[in-house]
Protein backbone atom coordinates (compact mmCIF):
# COMPACT_ATOMS: atom_id res chain seq x y z
CA UNK A 1 0.00 0.00 0.00
CA UNK A 2 2.51 2.65 0.75
CA UNK A 3 4.37 2.02 -2.28
CA UNK A 4 1.49 2.45 -3.78
CA UNK A 5 1.02 5.85 -2.40
CA UNK A 6 4.98 6.98 -3.09
CA UNK A 7 4.03 6.14 -6.54
CA UNK A 8 1.06 8.31 -6.55
CA UNK A 9 3.60 10.81 -4.73
CA UNK A 10 5.48 10.52 -8.25
CA UNK A 11 2.80 10.86 -11.08
CA UNK A 12 1.41 13.98 -9.07
CA UNK A 13 5.18 15.57 -8.99
CA UNK A 14 5.44 14.53 -12.67
CA UNK A 15 1.90 15.94 -13.48
CA UNK A 16 2.97 19.10 -11.55
CA UNK A 17 6.18 19.66 -13.99
CA UNK A 18 4.88 18.75 -16.94
CA UNK A 19 1.70 20.92 -15.98
CA UNK A 20 4.34 23.97 -15.72
CA UNK A 21 6.47 22.98 -19.01
CA UNK A 22 2.74 23.10 -20.91
CA UNK A 23 1.92 26.61 -18.56
CA UNK A 24 5.27 28.40 -21.18
CA UNK A 25 2.65 29.11 -24.21
CA UNK A 26 -1.01 30.26 -24.50
CA UNK A 27 -2.11 27.56 -26.49
CA UNK A 28 -1.02 24.51 -23.78
CA UNK A 29 -1.21 26.80 -20.84
CA UNK A 30 -4.97 25.65 -19.80
CA UNK A 31 -4.09 22.36 -20.57
CA UNK A 32 -0.92 22.72 -18.11
CA UNK A 33 -3.32 24.11 -14.94
CA UNK A 34 -5.81 20.98 -15.43
CA UNK A 35 -2.90 18.68 -15.51
CA UNK A 36 -1.02 20.50 -12.18
CA UNK A 37 -4.97 19.94 -10.97
CA UNK A 38 -4.51 16.07 -11.36
CA UNK A 39 -1.76 16.33 -9.83
CA UNK A 40 -3.03 18.16 -6.90
CA UNK A 41 -6.03 15.73 -6.66
CA UNK A 42 -4.18 12.65 -6.98
CA UNK A 43 -1.39 13.71 -4.00
CA UNK A 44 -4.04 14.90 -1.84
CA UNK A 45 -6.18 11.75 -2.32
CA UNK A 46 -2.66 9.91 -1.34
CA UNK A 47 -2.06 11.75 1.79
CA UNK A 48 -5.72 10.81 2.84
CA UNK A 49 -5.39 7.35 2.24
CA UNK A 50 -1.55 7.30 3.90
CA UNK A 51 -2.88 8.65 7.13
CA UNK A 52 -5.47 6.15 7.35
CA UNK A 53 -8.32 9.11 7.33
CA UNK A 54 -7.09 9.98 11.01
CA UNK A 55 -9.20 12.58 12.14
CA UNK A 56 -11.27 12.77 9.35
CA UNK A 57 -14.34 14.78 10.64
CA UNK A 58 -11.93 17.64 11.61
CA UNK A 59 -9.44 17.01 8.20
CA UNK A 60 -13.07 17.09 5.70
CA UNK A 61 -14.05 20.43 8.00
CA UNK A 62 -11.15 22.49 6.76
CA UNK A 63 -10.93 21.37 3.67
CA UNK A 64 -14.55 21.70 2.96
CA UNK A 65 -14.41 25.48 4.33
CA UNK A 66 -11.05 26.66 2.61
CA UNK A 67 -12.33 24.98 -0.89
CA UNK A 68 -15.65 27.15 -0.38
CA UNK A 69 -13.94 30.07 0.35
CA UNK A 70 -11.23 30.09 -2.22
CA UNK A 71 -13.71 28.88 -4.94
CA UNK A 72 -15.99 31.51 -4.16
CA UNK A 73 -13.49 34.32 -4.01
CA UNK A 74 -12.01 33.26 -6.85
CA UNK A 75 -15.32 33.24 -9.18
CA UNK A 76 -16.57 36.64 -7.59
CA UNK A 77 -13.08 38.43 -8.06
CA UNK A 78 -13.07 40.99 -10.77
CA UNK A 79 -10.61 40.83 -13.52
CA UNK A 80 -8.63 43.83 -12.33
CA UNK A 81 -8.57 42.29 -8.39
CA UNK A 82 -6.79 39.27 -9.29
CA UNK A 83 -3.06 40.58 -8.29
CA UNK A 84 -4.12 40.85 -4.66
CA UNK A 85 -6.18 37.38 -4.79
CA UNK A 86 -3.19 35.79 -5.82
CA UNK A 87 -1.43 37.67 -2.86
CA UNK A 88 -4.35 36.68 -0.58
CA UNK A 89 -3.83 32.84 -1.74
CA UNK A 90 -0.12 32.86 -1.15
CA UNK A 91 -0.48 34.55 2.17
CA UNK A 92 -2.87 31.66 3.04
CA UNK A 93 -0.68 29.31 2.04
CA UNK A 94 2.24 31.10 4.42
CA UNK A 95 0.05 31.13 7.48
CA UNK A 96 -0.62 27.40 6.54
CA UNK A 97 3.06 26.63 6.89
CA UNK A 98 3.47 28.83 10.37
CA UNK A 99 0.62 26.72 11.79
CA UNK A 100 1.48 23.48 10.97
CA UNK A 101 5.26 23.92 12.64
CA UNK A 102 3.29 25.61 15.56
CA UNK A 103 1.24 22.38 15.77
CA UNK A 104 4.27 20.13 15.41
CA UNK A 105 6.49 22.42 18.22
CA UNK A 106 3.63 22.41 20.68
CA UNK A 107 2.39 18.26 20.03
CA UNK A 108 6.20 16.86 20.32
CA UNK A 109 7.77 19.53 22.04
CA UNK A 110 6.02 22.24 23.97
CA UNK A 111 9.33 22.97 25.16
CA UNK A 112 10.03 19.81 27.65
CA UNK A 113 11.19 17.46 24.75
CA UNK A 114 14.78 18.01 22.64
CA UNK A 115 13.78 17.48 18.56
CA UNK A 116 15.35 16.05 15.90
CA UNK A 117 17.89 18.45 15.26
CA UNK A 118 16.82 18.54 11.25
CA UNK A 119 13.79 19.26 12.93
CA UNK A 120 14.62 21.74 15.21
CA UNK A 121 16.41 23.72 12.51
CA UNK A 122 13.31 23.40 9.59
CA UNK A 123 10.52 24.03 11.97
CA UNK A 124 12.25 27.36 13.20
CA UNK A 125 12.98 28.22 9.32
CA UNK A 126 9.89 27.28 7.94
CA UNK A 127 7.64 29.01 11.11
CA UNK A 128 9.76 32.31 9.95
CA UNK A 129 9.62 31.79 6.48
CA UNK A 130 6.00 31.30 6.61
CA UNK A 131 5.04 33.83 8.92
CA UNK A 132 6.47 36.58 6.94
CA UNK A 133 5.13 35.43 3.64
CA UNK A 134 1.66 35.44 5.85
CA UNK A 135 1.76 38.85 7.28
CA UNK A 136 3.54 40.45 4.28
CA UNK A 137 1.15 38.91 1.97
CA UNK A 138 -2.05 40.97 3.82
CA UNK A 139 -0.35 44.26 4.10
CA UNK A 140 0.29 43.85 -0.08
CA UNK A 141 -3.35 42.38 -0.35
CA UNK A 142 -4.24 45.67 1.66
CA UNK A 143 -2.20 48.00 -0.76
CA UNK A 144 -3.25 47.18 -3.39
CA UNK A 145 -6.98 46.92 -2.69
CA UNK A 146 -7.10 50.54 -1.13
CA UNK A 147 -7.94 49.43 2.04
CA UNK A 148 -4.88 51.21 2.81
CA UNK A 149 -2.72 53.79 1.19
CA UNK A 150 -1.01 52.21 -1.24
CA UNK A 151 1.82 54.85 -1.22
CA UNK A 152 5.31 53.78 0.96
CA UNK A 153 4.63 54.50 4.47
CA UNK A 154 7.94 55.46 6.27
CA UNK A 155 9.12 56.91 9.39
CA UNK A 156 12.46 58.20 11.11
CA UNK A 157 14.34 55.07 12.28
CA UNK A 158 12.47 52.41 9.92
CA UNK A 159 15.62 50.96 9.13
CA UNK A 160 16.94 50.67 12.73
CA UNK A 161 13.54 49.25 13.75
CA UNK A 162 13.38 47.04 11.17
CA UNK A 163 17.00 45.91 11.40
CA UNK A 164 16.08 44.96 15.36
CA UNK A 165 13.22 43.05 14.01
CA UNK A 166 15.25 40.49 12.43
CA UNK A 167 18.09 40.63 15.12
CA UNK A 168 15.55 39.31 17.32
CA UNK A 169 14.19 36.94 14.79
CA UNK A 170 18.11 35.56 14.72
CA UNK A 171 18.77 35.77 18.27
CA UNK A 172 15.22 33.54 18.95
CA UNK A 173 15.83 31.10 16.09
CA UNK A 174 19.01 30.68 17.18
CA UNK A 175 17.92 30.25 20.92
CA UNK A 176 15.66 27.51 19.62
CA UNK A 177 18.06 25.85 17.44
CA UNK A 178 20.70 25.35 20.18
CA UNK A 179 18.06 24.00 22.85
CA UNK A 180 16.48 21.62 20.29
CA UNK A 181 13.56 23.62 21.11
CA UNK A 182 13.92 22.74 24.42
CA UNK A 183 13.26 25.93 25.82
CA UNK A 184 9.76 28.10 27.67
CA UNK A 185 7.62 28.27 24.88
CA UNK A 186 6.41 31.64 25.25
CA UNK A 187 10.16 31.94 23.34
CA UNK A 188 8.70 30.20 20.37
CA UNK A 189 5.80 32.67 20.38
CA UNK A 190 7.61 35.56 20.42
CA UNK A 191 9.25 34.56 17.26
CA UNK A 192 6.42 34.21 15.43
CA UNK A 193 5.16 37.09 16.47
CA UNK A 194 8.47 38.91 15.87
CA UNK A 195 8.30 36.97 11.71
CA UNK A 196 4.76 38.08 11.78
CA UNK A 197 6.13 42.09 12.57
CA UNK A 198 8.44 41.54 10.07
CA UNK A 199 6.43 41.13 7.17
CA UNK A 200 4.39 43.96 8.33
CA UNK A 201 7.02 45.93 8.16
CA UNK A 202 9.24 44.87 5.58
CA UNK A 203 5.72 45.58 2.90
CA UNK A 204 5.16 48.72 4.70
CA UNK A 205 7.79 50.96 3.05
CA UNK A 206 6.80 49.53 -0.62
CA UNK A 207 4.83 51.25 -3.00
CA UNK A 208 2.35 50.44 -4.91
CA UNK A 209 4.67 50.14 -7.91
CA UNK A 210 6.41 47.66 -6.56
CA UNK A 211 4.22 45.32 -5.54
CA UNK A 212 4.35 42.77 -8.41
CA UNK A 213 7.82 42.43 -7.66
CA UNK A 214 6.76 41.78 -3.84
CA UNK A 215 4.02 39.62 -4.37
CA UNK A 216 6.32 37.58 -6.65
CA UNK A 217 8.82 36.91 -3.71
CA UNK A 218 6.39 36.29 -1.17
CA UNK A 219 4.92 33.72 -3.93
CA UNK A 220 8.69 32.30 -3.71
CA UNK A 221 9.01 32.82 0.07
CA UNK A 222 5.77 30.58 0.53
CA UNK A 223 7.42 27.86 -2.12
CA UNK A 224 10.60 27.98 0.13
CA UNK A 225 9.06 27.78 3.47
CA UNK A 226 7.10 24.75 2.22
CA UNK A 227 10.05 23.06 0.59
CA UNK A 228 11.81 23.61 4.52
CA UNK A 229 8.63 22.40 6.23
CA UNK A 230 9.10 18.92 4.26
CA UNK A 231 12.55 18.19 6.20
CA UNK A 232 10.57 18.93 8.94
CA UNK A 233 7.98 16.80 8.31
CA UNK A 234 9.97 13.90 6.31
CA UNK A 235 7.82 14.54 2.38
CA UNK A 236 9.70 14.63 -0.36
CA UNK A 237 6.52 15.44 -1.91
CA UNK A 238 6.27 19.02 -0.45
CA UNK A 239 10.27 19.52 -0.39
CA UNK A 240 9.68 19.13 -4.25
CA UNK A 241 6.95 21.57 -4.87
CA UNK A 242 8.03 23.98 -1.99
CA UNK A 243 11.63 24.32 -4.14
CA UNK A 244 9.59 24.16 -7.49
CA UNK A 245 7.84 27.20 -6.45
CA UNK A 246 10.88 28.72 -4.83
CA UNK A 247 13.13 28.45 -8.20
CA UNK A 248 10.06 30.13 -10.41
CA UNK A 249 9.31 32.78 -7.71
CA UNK A 250 12.49 33.78 -7.35
CA UNK A 251 12.93 34.17 -11.66
CA UNK A 252 9.83 36.00 -11.82
CA UNK A 253 10.96 38.22 -9.21
CA UNK A 254 14.38 38.66 -11.30
CA UNK A 255 12.84 39.17 -14.47
CA UNK A 256 10.29 41.60 -12.86
CA UNK A 257 13.56 43.74 -11.12
CA UNK A 258 15.07 44.08 -14.17
CA UNK A 259 12.50 45.32 -16.35
CA UNK A 260 12.19 48.02 -14.12
CA UNK A 261 16.11 48.73 -13.83
CA UNK A 262 15.68 48.63 -10.34
CA UNK A 263 17.64 45.80 -8.06
CA UNK A 264 16.06 44.33 -5.84
CA UNK A 265 17.54 45.90 -2.88
CA UNK A 266 16.21 49.35 -4.14
CA UNK A 267 12.68 47.66 -4.29
CA UNK A 268 13.03 46.60 -0.38
CA UNK A 269 14.49 49.10 0.96
CA UNK A 270 14.39 52.34 -1.04
CA UNK A 271 10.78 53.40 -0.33
CA UNK A 272 9.86 54.04 -4.06
CA UNK A 273 8.67 57.88 -4.73
CA UNK A 274 8.68 58.92 -1.31
CA UNK A 275 11.20 61.75 -1.41
CA UNK A 276 12.16 62.50 -4.48
CA UNK A 277 9.27 62.18 -6.44
CA UNK A 278 7.65 64.63 -4.40
CA UNK A 279 10.14 67.01 -5.27
CA UNK A 280 10.30 66.82 -8.93
CA UNK A 281 5.91 67.57 -8.34
CA UNK A 282 6.47 70.76 -6.70
CA UNK A 283 9.04 71.98 -8.15
CA UNK A 284 7.19 71.95 -11.60
CA UNK A 285 4.52 74.19 -10.69
CA UNK A 286 0.71 73.93 -12.65
CA UNK A 287 1.66 71.93 -15.97
CA UNK A 288 0.98 73.54 -19.20
CA UNK A 289 -1.50 70.67 -20.92
CA UNK A 290 -3.55 70.49 -24.00
CA UNK A 291 -6.97 69.33 -23.40
CA UNK A 292 -8.82 67.71 -26.92
CA UNK A 293 -12.76 66.28 -27.65
CA UNK A 294 -13.36 62.77 -28.66
CA UNK A 295 -14.57 63.97 -32.24
CA UNK A 296 -10.67 65.84 -32.95
CA UNK A 297 -9.15 62.44 -31.35
CA UNK A 298 -11.65 60.02 -33.80
CA UNK A 299 -10.39 62.16 -37.27
CA UNK A 300 -6.78 61.56 -35.90
CA UNK A 301 -6.89 58.15 -35.63
CA UNK A 302 -8.79 56.93 -38.48
CA UNK A 303 -6.90 58.75 -40.67
CA UNK A 304 -3.81 57.58 -39.29
CA UNK A 305 -2.33 54.67 -41.23
CA UNK A 306 -0.33 53.28 -37.79
CA UNK A 307 -1.76 53.74 -34.57
CA UNK A 308 -0.48 52.13 -31.36
CA UNK A 309 -2.54 51.57 -27.99
CA UNK A 310 -0.57 51.62 -25.15
CA UNK A 311 -3.01 50.41 -22.28
CA UNK A 312 -2.15 50.17 -18.61
CA UNK A 313 -3.64 50.17 -14.96
CA UNK A 314 -6.67 53.15 -16.27
CA UNK A 315 -7.85 50.79 -18.40
CA UNK A 316 -8.02 47.72 -16.40
CA UNK A 317 -9.85 49.57 -13.83
CA UNK A 318 -12.60 51.02 -16.29
CA UNK A 319 -12.77 47.42 -17.59
CA UNK A 320 -12.44 49.11 -20.93
CA UNK A 321 -10.65 46.06 -22.37
CA UNK A 322 -13.97 45.13 -24.85
CA UNK A 323 -14.37 48.88 -25.86
CA UNK A 324 -10.73 49.01 -26.57
CA UNK A 325 -11.61 46.15 -28.95
CA UNK A 326 -14.08 47.61 -30.27
CA UNK A 327 -11.89 50.92 -30.96
CA UNK A 328 -9.61 48.59 -32.90
CA UNK A 329 -11.94 46.74 -35.30
CA UNK A 330 -13.30 50.15 -36.43
CA UNK A 331 -9.85 51.14 -37.10
CA UNK A 332 -8.80 48.00 -38.94
CA UNK A 333 -12.20 48.57 -40.90
CA UNK A 334 -10.90 51.64 -42.29
CA UNK A 335 -7.36 50.28 -42.98
CA UNK A 336 -5.24 51.43 -40.03
CA UNK A 337 -2.82 49.14 -38.68
CA UNK A 338 -3.33 48.44 -34.88
CA UNK A 339 -0.73 47.27 -32.07
CA UNK A 340 -0.62 46.94 -28.90
CA UNK A 341 2.22 48.17 -26.85
CA UNK A 342 2.62 46.33 -23.45
CA UNK A 343 5.07 47.27 -21.10
CA UNK A 344 6.60 44.51 -19.08
CA UNK A 345 4.94 46.28 -15.60
CA UNK A 346 1.57 47.87 -16.90
CA UNK A 347 -1.03 47.12 -14.74
CA UNK A 348 -0.31 45.91 -11.06
CA UNK A 349 1.17 42.28 -12.49
CA UNK A 350 3.06 41.22 -15.50
CA UNK A 351 1.10 39.66 -18.34
CA UNK A 352 -1.97 41.83 -16.37
CA UNK A 353 -2.58 43.99 -19.59
CA UNK A 354 -2.43 40.47 -21.94
CA UNK A 355 -5.22 38.63 -19.64
CA UNK A 356 -7.09 41.33 -20.18
CA UNK A 357 -7.13 42.13 -23.97
CA UNK A 358 -6.79 38.15 -24.76
CA UNK A 359 -10.16 38.19 -22.67
CA UNK A 360 -11.27 40.74 -25.20
CA UNK A 361 -10.07 38.69 -28.06
CA UNK A 362 -7.11 40.63 -29.28
CA UNK A 363 -4.88 38.98 -31.40
CA UNK A 364 -1.73 37.88 -29.54
CA UNK A 365 0.50 39.13 -32.80
CA UNK A 366 -0.84 42.71 -32.11
CA UNK A 367 0.31 42.45 -29.00
CA UNK A 368 4.03 43.76 -28.85
CA UNK A 369 6.33 43.37 -25.30
CA UNK A 370 8.21 46.69 -25.09
CA UNK A 371 11.23 45.55 -27.04
CA UNK A 372 9.50 45.13 -30.43
CA UNK A 373 7.26 47.82 -29.43
CA UNK A 374 9.58 51.13 -28.78
CA UNK A 375 10.75 50.87 -32.60
CA UNK A 376 7.18 50.71 -33.60
CA UNK A 377 6.89 54.40 -31.68
CA UNK A 378 9.13 56.79 -33.93
CA UNK A 379 6.53 55.64 -37.69
CA UNK A 380 3.74 55.52 -35.94
CA UNK A 381 1.02 58.09 -36.01
CA UNK A 382 -0.96 58.52 -32.90
CA UNK A 383 0.07 56.14 -29.65
CA UNK A 384 -2.98 55.81 -27.56
CA UNK A 385 -2.10 55.88 -24.06
CA UNK A 386 -5.16 54.49 -22.19
CA UNK A 387 -4.86 55.05 -18.43
CA UNK A 388 -0.69 53.92 -18.40
CA UNK A 389 0.99 56.77 -16.86
CA UNK A 390 4.50 56.01 -15.36
CA UNK A 391 4.94 53.27 -17.45
CA UNK A 392 5.40 56.17 -20.59
CA UNK A 393 7.20 58.71 -18.35
CA UNK A 394 10.28 59.80 -20.21
CA UNK A 395 11.64 61.13 -17.18
CA UNK A 396 13.00 57.97 -16.47
CA UNK A 397 15.19 58.74 -19.72
CA UNK A 398 16.48 62.22 -18.59
CA UNK A 399 15.57 63.19 -15.06
CA UNK A 400 18.87 61.84 -12.92
CA UNK A 401 16.52 63.07 -9.92
CA UNK A 402 13.55 61.00 -10.97
CA UNK A 403 12.43 58.00 -8.12
CA UNK A 404 12.33 55.77 -11.88
CA UNK A 405 15.41 57.19 -13.39
CA UNK A 406 16.92 54.21 -15.80
CA UNK A 407 13.54 52.09 -16.07
CA UNK A 408 13.20 51.09 -19.47
CA UNK A 409 9.84 53.21 -20.92
CA UNK A 410 7.97 52.81 -23.76
CA UNK A 411 9.04 55.70 -25.92
CA UNK A 412 5.57 56.67 -26.88
CA UNK A 413 6.87 60.20 -26.91
CA UNK A 414 8.60 59.10 -30.22
CA UNK A 415 5.12 58.93 -32.07
CA UNK A 416 4.04 61.81 -34.70
CA UNK A 417 0.62 62.73 -31.97
CA UNK A 418 0.32 61.05 -28.24
CA UNK A 419 -3.32 61.12 -27.11
CA UNK A 420 -3.65 60.59 -22.81
CA UNK A 421 -6.63 59.03 -21.69
CA UNK A 422 -7.00 59.82 -18.51
CA UNK A 423 -9.41 60.42 -15.25
CA UNK A 424 -7.70 63.24 -14.01
CA UNK A 425 -4.58 65.13 -13.51
CA UNK A 426 -3.43 62.88 -10.91
CA UNK A 427 -0.25 61.25 -10.61
CA UNK A 428 0.85 57.30 -11.42
CA UNK A 429 1.07 54.70 -8.91
CA UNK A 430 4.59 56.13 -8.17
CA UNK A 431 3.26 59.23 -7.46
CA UNK A 432 5.21 61.70 -9.76
CA UNK A 433 4.66 63.77 -12.45
CA UNK A 434 4.93 63.26 -16.06
CA UNK A 435 6.20 65.60 -18.45
CA UNK A 436 4.65 64.03 -21.38
CA UNK A 437 1.81 65.95 -20.76
CA UNK A 438 3.27 68.71 -21.43
CA UNK A 439 4.81 68.07 -24.62
CA UNK A 440 3.83 69.64 -27.55
CA UNK A 441 2.62 66.48 -29.70
CA UNK A 442 0.95 65.35 -26.61
CA UNK A 443 -3.64 66.28 -26.24
CA UNK A 444 -5.06 64.99 -23.07
CA UNK A 445 -8.27 63.69 -23.21
CA UNK A 446 -9.98 63.73 -19.44
CA UNK A 447 -12.76 60.70 -18.80
CA UNK A 448 -12.86 57.37 -17.85
CA UNK A 449 -11.18 55.40 -20.36
CA UNK A 450 -14.43 53.15 -21.07
CA UNK A 451 -16.26 56.06 -22.08
CA UNK A 452 -13.62 57.95 -23.93
CA UNK A 453 -13.04 55.30 -25.76
CA UNK A 454 -16.89 54.04 -25.94
CA UNK A 455 -17.07 57.59 -27.64
CA UNK A 456 -14.20 57.72 -29.68
CA UNK A 457 -15.22 54.10 -31.21
CA UNK A 458 -18.85 56.21 -31.93
CA UNK A 459 -17.37 59.25 -33.46
CA UNK A 460 -14.92 57.37 -35.80
CA UNK A 461 -18.32 55.17 -36.92
CA UNK A 462 -19.57 58.28 -37.77
CA UNK A 463 -17.22 59.50 -39.93
CA UNK B 1 19.25 10.49 16.31
CA UNK B 2 19.88 12.09 12.80
CA UNK B 3 19.62 9.53 9.57
CA UNK B 4 22.33 11.62 7.74
CA UNK B 5 22.01 9.32 4.76
CA UNK B 6 18.54 10.33 4.33
CA UNK B 7 18.84 13.95 5.08
CA UNK B 8 21.23 13.65 1.95
CA UNK B 9 19.14 12.06 -0.16
CA UNK B 10 16.57 14.97 0.77
CA UNK B 11 18.78 17.50 0.18
CA UNK B 12 19.71 15.45 -3.02
CA UNK B 13 15.81 15.77 -4.26
CA UNK B 14 15.93 19.49 -3.03
CA UNK B 15 18.89 20.49 -5.23
CA UNK B 16 17.32 18.64 -7.99
CA UNK B 17 14.17 19.91 -7.63
CA UNK B 18 15.35 23.60 -7.99
CA UNK B 19 17.40 23.23 -11.18
CA UNK B 20 14.06 21.56 -12.49
CA UNK B 21 12.20 24.54 -11.31
CA UNK B 22 14.07 27.00 -13.17
CA UNK B 23 14.58 24.78 -16.38
CA UNK B 24 10.75 23.94 -16.25
CA UNK B 25 9.79 27.98 -16.17
CA UNK B 26 12.42 30.22 -17.28
CA UNK B 27 11.13 29.95 -20.95
CA UNK B 28 7.75 31.79 -19.63
CA UNK B 29 6.37 34.27 -22.02
CA UNK B 30 5.52 37.79 -20.31
CA UNK B 31 1.79 37.04 -21.15
CA UNK B 32 1.76 34.10 -19.48
CA UNK B 33 3.61 35.49 -16.00
CA UNK B 34 0.33 36.42 -13.74
CA UNK B 35 -1.34 33.04 -14.49
CA UNK B 36 1.94 31.32 -13.88
CA UNK B 37 2.77 32.85 -10.79
CA UNK B 38 -0.73 31.98 -9.78
CA UNK B 39 -0.39 28.02 -10.61
CA UNK B 40 3.27 28.41 -8.66
CA UNK B 41 0.30 29.72 -6.08
CA UNK B 42 -1.46 27.49 -6.39
CA UNK B 43 1.12 24.62 -6.53
CA UNK B 44 2.85 25.26 -2.93
CA UNK B 45 -0.66 24.62 -2.03
CA UNK B 46 0.28 21.42 -1.31
CA UNK B 47 1.09 22.61 2.20
CA UNK B 48 -2.66 21.09 2.42
CA UNK B 49 -0.84 18.00 2.14
CA UNK B 50 1.27 18.65 5.72
CA UNK B 51 -1.74 20.08 7.50
CA UNK B 52 -3.24 16.50 6.60
CA UNK B 53 -0.56 14.74 8.00
CA UNK B 54 0.00 17.13 11.34
CA UNK B 55 -3.51 16.70 11.73
CA UNK B 56 -4.15 12.85 11.45
CA UNK B 57 -0.93 12.79 13.39
CA UNK B 58 -2.17 15.01 16.48
CA UNK B 59 -5.73 12.96 16.62
CA UNK B 60 -3.80 9.51 17.07
CA UNK B 61 -2.52 10.71 20.04
CA UNK B 62 -4.09 12.62 23.20
CA UNK B 63 -4.29 16.27 22.07
CA UNK B 64 -5.79 19.68 23.24
CA UNK B 65 -8.97 21.50 21.92
CA UNK B 66 -6.70 24.61 21.00
CA UNK B 67 -3.61 22.50 19.18
CA UNK B 68 -6.66 21.01 17.14
CA UNK B 69 -8.13 24.19 16.36
CA UNK B 70 -4.45 25.53 14.80
CA UNK B 71 -4.41 22.17 13.04
CA UNK B 72 -7.42 22.38 11.36
CA UNK B 73 -7.09 26.41 10.74
CA UNK B 74 -3.59 25.10 8.86
CA UNK B 75 -6.13 22.71 7.01
CA UNK B 76 -8.16 25.60 5.86
CA UNK B 77 -5.57 28.02 5.05
CA UNK B 78 -3.80 25.57 2.40
CA UNK B 79 -7.19 24.56 1.30
CA UNK B 80 -8.01 28.50 0.38
CA UNK B 81 -4.25 28.31 -1.12
CA UNK B 82 -4.83 25.09 -3.27
CA UNK B 83 -8.84 25.90 -4.39
CA UNK B 84 -8.61 29.71 -4.72
CA UNK B 85 -5.41 29.20 -6.54
CA UNK B 86 -5.70 26.67 -9.11
CA UNK B 87 -9.89 28.41 -9.51
CA UNK B 88 -8.28 31.82 -9.84
CA UNK B 89 -5.76 30.60 -12.36
CA UNK B 90 -8.37 28.79 -14.27
CA UNK B 91 -10.06 32.09 -14.64
CA UNK B 92 -6.92 33.75 -16.61
CA UNK B 93 -6.22 30.98 -18.47
CA UNK B 94 -10.27 30.83 -19.59
CA UNK B 95 -9.15 34.35 -21.20
CA UNK B 96 -6.60 32.43 -23.66
CA UNK B 97 -9.12 29.58 -25.09
CA UNK B 98 -9.54 30.48 -28.74
CA UNK B 99 -12.77 30.85 -29.36
CA UNK B 100 -14.77 29.13 -32.16
CA UNK B 101 -16.63 31.67 -34.80
CA UNK B 102 -19.57 30.52 -36.52
CA UNK B 103 -18.72 28.81 -39.86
Amino acid sequence: MSVAIDFADLVAISLFIYGLHELNSPATARRGNTLAMIGMLIALVGIIVRTGAVGWPAVAAGIAIGAFVGIYAAAKVKMTAMPQMVALYNGAGGGAVALIATVEFYAKSGGAFALDPVVAVSLALSAIIGAISFAGSIIAFLKLQEVMTGRPVTYPGQQAVNAAVLLAIAGLAGWFVATLGVLPAWGFDLLIIAALLLGVLFVLPIGGADMPVVISLLNSFTGVSVAIAGFELDSTLLIICGALVGASGTILTVAMSRAMNRPLTNVLFGAFGATGGMEVASSGGPQQIRSTSADDVAVMLAYASKVIFVPGYGMAVAQAQHSVKALADQLEKRGVKVLYAIHPVAGRMPGHMNVLLAEANVPYNQLLDMEDANPEFPTADVALVIGANDVTNPAARTVASSPIYGMPILDVDKAANVVVLKRSMRSGFAGIENPLYELPNTSMLFGDAKASVDELTAAVKAL
Amino acid sequence: MTDVTHLVELLTVLVLAIFVGFEVISKVPTTLHTPLMSATNAIHGIVLAGAIVVTAALFSEAHSAALTILAVAAVTLGAINVFGGFAVTQRMLQMFRRREGPK
